[in-house]
């Protein structure tokens, strides 16, 4: 288990379709302010940068949070968010240096992409593009 | 709770600078589904005969199917639907981007916006936050400008716009609507609309959710029969040519089969098309693949000048339409120069389509003689002076001298022009041809004929079937072919998606049964949705008849009718009034409209559950 989701700008094409899938599959609703991943996108240039977790080993927001509520988990060996801890504080938001920790505004609480217990769902549905054989997402187990 | 649906309409009123929301009603939901359908009984009901477009009363909706928004293929449409400016008569048009999705996470399924601001105003919209902006600032600048300025005054590079440029501001006739910058609800003038309404642009965020009724079926068949369908099935030799080239792999086929317009609509073929193709495109100008919300059949192509006067000049496009309607229609051999000109109207906010279309018009009578260069302000237009044409664009979204003609629209500037030019004025119901050549698809000539908004190309696409299936010269098959792709596009328009990745990949209306049911939670079935199509066809047929359409008006442009093709595999070919009856009295009858007048049958509309439809029409005598 374990491992990382990896982002190449270069063949995203700004469809979000990841972070559609990605909170329909942990929120249960189309949401794209509720997902683990984001895709920052600068239209007049026709760049789109999907941000995603780095499943970093030694964790800069896991250090950030006064409150323990990231933890190594045992099975996946990543981070995860402990919800329940969660006190909303966004320090693991400010902490993270590549951006890619995210905040539920509604329920005041850090979002961070669990792999979706080891079966990515975004990158199924990040279709390589036909002509090139390549996708924006690869699942990089370790 | 139903899935799929933010469950609100949001009216706002800019006269009074006051808006409220009423809940959706579900009973109506499932009989228009959303989008088009939806819209058009809102107009229905909400406007009376014979209403000005350009007056406050012309209610301007922004509508989104279904779909919209969620993890279906396409599923970003919005439409805007009025009565245009440019035919007098029911007007849907459509973008993608991220607008639609956007409108529904802030918690509505269709705005209607009606009035008339004092002065240039923006209207934001933050989930139920609807404030009034001055927009006096902004009066005048371009749609890129405009779009860049209105999300940094809010703060926000995330919130998605609905803006006009110049044109629409002097209320060009075919001035369009752009949002995400590079993706317009192009035709049929719907800017003018805003324009007249002191409306610079919209813009809306949200951050509720949209409700799935079944999440776990609806990844399922995503995933399985969807994905196979692009990936492995029939077609996918064909989503993947799609992807690669985008639309403008569409001119290698219609080149092929003679109907790509060149020269204003004389010709059926273009010696020079290889330099302006959709290879050439890839090849010379494209630099990244990129898609709408939700949509992984990428066709939105974003491209780059790469060398000459305009190296560095970048966009989203051009589209085929733009491809041969600034190209060949106006004899323009140039990719680089194509890009320029869908540039400029981009930014002044005009339709490509009808900018090439009417330029290629203006540009026949110069040679014909029929405009001086004097009357054309000191232009020489001459076919594939694309410098002339740039600064007719110019003068068209200022209307200075010349262009103020051409801005009432092509039908309107060729009975100004007079001189005969009205035979090669290439437009029906007052709305330009886009780049499809009829004479050589009788198919497509019935399309543009019927079409509610005037000649399209988006209400079906019989292209590649009717080459493959019937014999050119001849009608058999047609007037069921057209009702069959109309009716499947009318669906796709009520749902809220786009037609490219249902229409390549080979999505039918079965699974769209399915996708709907997991969607919404409701038990669809592919004979309600046949019944839908049939429904609201004939719902704005009802109110295009109401605004006094009859069947002489299914006509087209005179050329059409009376010049036989000059060259091409269809020479000799046209279509004659012979052909086009024949056509139309079967396409009726399918539909169960009156074929001496063209009007929907009153047990027609009683059986389509049009009962308050038909008591309308029976109080304006129009049986």
């Amino acid at each position: 288990m374990g491992g990382r989701i990896v982002a190449d700008a270069r063949f995203c094409t700004g469809c979000r379709y990841c972070e559609i899938i990605c909170s329909l599959f942990h929120e249960k609703k189309v949401n794209p302010r509720k997902a683990r991943i984001k895709v920052i996108s600068d239209l007049p240039k026709g760049v789109d940068n999907p941000k995603v977790c780095h499943q970093c080993i030694n964790p800069p927001c896991m250090k950030a949070c006064p409150q323990g509520a990231i933890e190594f988990d045992k099975i996946l060996k990543i981070p995860v968010i402990i919800e329940d801890r969660c006190i909303g504080c966004k320090a693991c938001v400010e902490a993270c240096p590549f951006g890619e920790m995210f905040f539920d505004q509604e329920r005041n609480v850090a979002l961070k992409c669990d792999l979706c217990q080891g079966d990515p769902q975004c990158v199924k549905f990040c279709r390589a593009l036909p002509h090139i054989g390549r996708s924006a997402l690869t699942y990089v187990k370790k | 709770m139903i899935g799929g649906y933010a469950g609100k309409i949001l009216w706002i009123d800019l006269t009074s600078k006051k808006s409220k929301e009423t809940k959706l009603d579900f009973g109506m939901a499932r009989k228009f589904m959303g989008g088009r359908g939806l819209a058009a009984k809102i107009l229905f009901n909400q406007l009376p005969p014979k209403v000005d477009p350009l007056s406050p009363e012309n209610p301007l909706i922004f509508a989104t199917g279904v779909l919209t928004g969620c993890p279906a293929p396409g599923a970003n449409r919005t439409v805007i639907v009025t009565k245009s400016p440019q035919t007098g008569i029911f007007l849907d048009t459509y973008a993608g981007g991220h607008l639609g999705p956007e409108i529904k996470f802030a918690g509505y399924d269709v705005m209607v916006i009606e009035g008339k601001a004092k002065k240039p105003t923006y209207i934001q919209i933050l989930d139920e936050n609807v404030s009034f902006k001055d927009a006096t600032h902004l009066w005048g600048k371009d749609c890129w400008e405009t779009e860049t300025m209105i999300k940094k005054e809010i703060g926000d590079n995330e919130a998605r716009v609905a803006v006009i440029g110049p044109a629409g501001e002097n209320l060009v006739k075919f001035a369009c609507v752009s949002t995400d910058y590079f993706h317009q609800f192009g035709r049929g003038g719907a800017g003018a609309v805003m324009g007249a309404k002191n409306l610079k642009g919209v813009v809306v965020r949200g951050t509720k959710s949209l409700h799935i009724a079944h999440p776990e079926k609806l990844v399922q068949f995503l995933l399985d029969k969807i994905e196979w369908k692009f990936t492995k099935g029939p077609n996918a030799e064909m989503v993947k040519d799609r992807i690669k080239y985008g639309t403008p792999l569409t001119m290698d086929f219609t080149q092929t089969i003679g109907i790509l317009p060149t020269r204003n609509f004389q010709s059926g073929q273009f010696d020079e098309y290889n330099e302006i193709d959709g290879y050439a495109f890839r090849e010379k100008a494209v630099v990244a693949d990129k898609s709408c919300y939700s949509c992984n059949t990428s066709c939105t192509k974003f491209s780059v000048v790469k060398e000459g006067v305009y190296k560095g000049l970048s966009l989203v496009g051009p589209e085929y339409e733009t491809n041969a309607m600034l190209g060949s229609n106006v004899g323009n051999s140039k990719l680089d120069l194509i890009i320029k000109a869908n540039e400029i109207c981009d930014r002044l906010g005009i339709d490509t389509i009808s900018a090439g279309n009417v330029i290629g018009f203006a540009m026949e009578c110069y040679e014909k003689g029929i405009l001086t260069k004097k009357e054309c302000d000191g232009l020489e237009l001459n076919f594939g002076n694309m410098e002339a044409a740039f600064k007719l664009m110019h003068k068209i979204a200022y209307r200075e001298s010349i262009g103020d003609i051409f801005a009432e629209g092509l039908n309107q500037a060729a009975k100004k022009i007079n001189k005969g030019s009205e035979k090669f004025a290439m437009q029906v119901k007052g709305l330009e041809y886009p780049a499809y050549e009829p004479r050589g698809s009788p198919a497509f000539a019935l399309l543009y004929a019927i079409t509610d908004r005037g000649a399209c190309h988006r209400r079906g696409w019989p292209v590649i079937i009717e080459s493959r299936k019937y014999k050119p010269g001849t009608v058999e098959g047609r007037a069921q072919l057209v009702k069959e792709l109309y009716d499947n596009r009318t669906l796709l328009h009520c749902i809220g998606v786009c037609d490219m990745p249902y229409n390549v990949a080979g999505i039918d209306q079965g699974d769209i049964a399915q996708l709907l049911s997991a969607v919404t939670g409701w038990d669809i079935t592919v004979e309600e949705l046949s019944l839908l199509a049939e429904r609201v066809a004939s719902l704005i047929r009802a109110f295009n008849v109401r605004e006094g359409i009859r069947r002489a008006d299914d006509t087209l442009a005179w050329r059409t009718m009376h010049e036989p093709l000059p060259s091409g595999p269809n020479k000799g070919q046209f279509i004659s009034e012979e052909i086009l009856n024949v056509m139309l009295d079967q396409y009726y009858q399918l539909r169960g409209w009156d074929i001496s007048t063209g009007v929907p049958l009153p047990e027609t509309l009683t059986k389509l559950g049009l009962d308050d439809v038909r008591s309308e029409l029976e109080r304006h005598g129009c049986f």
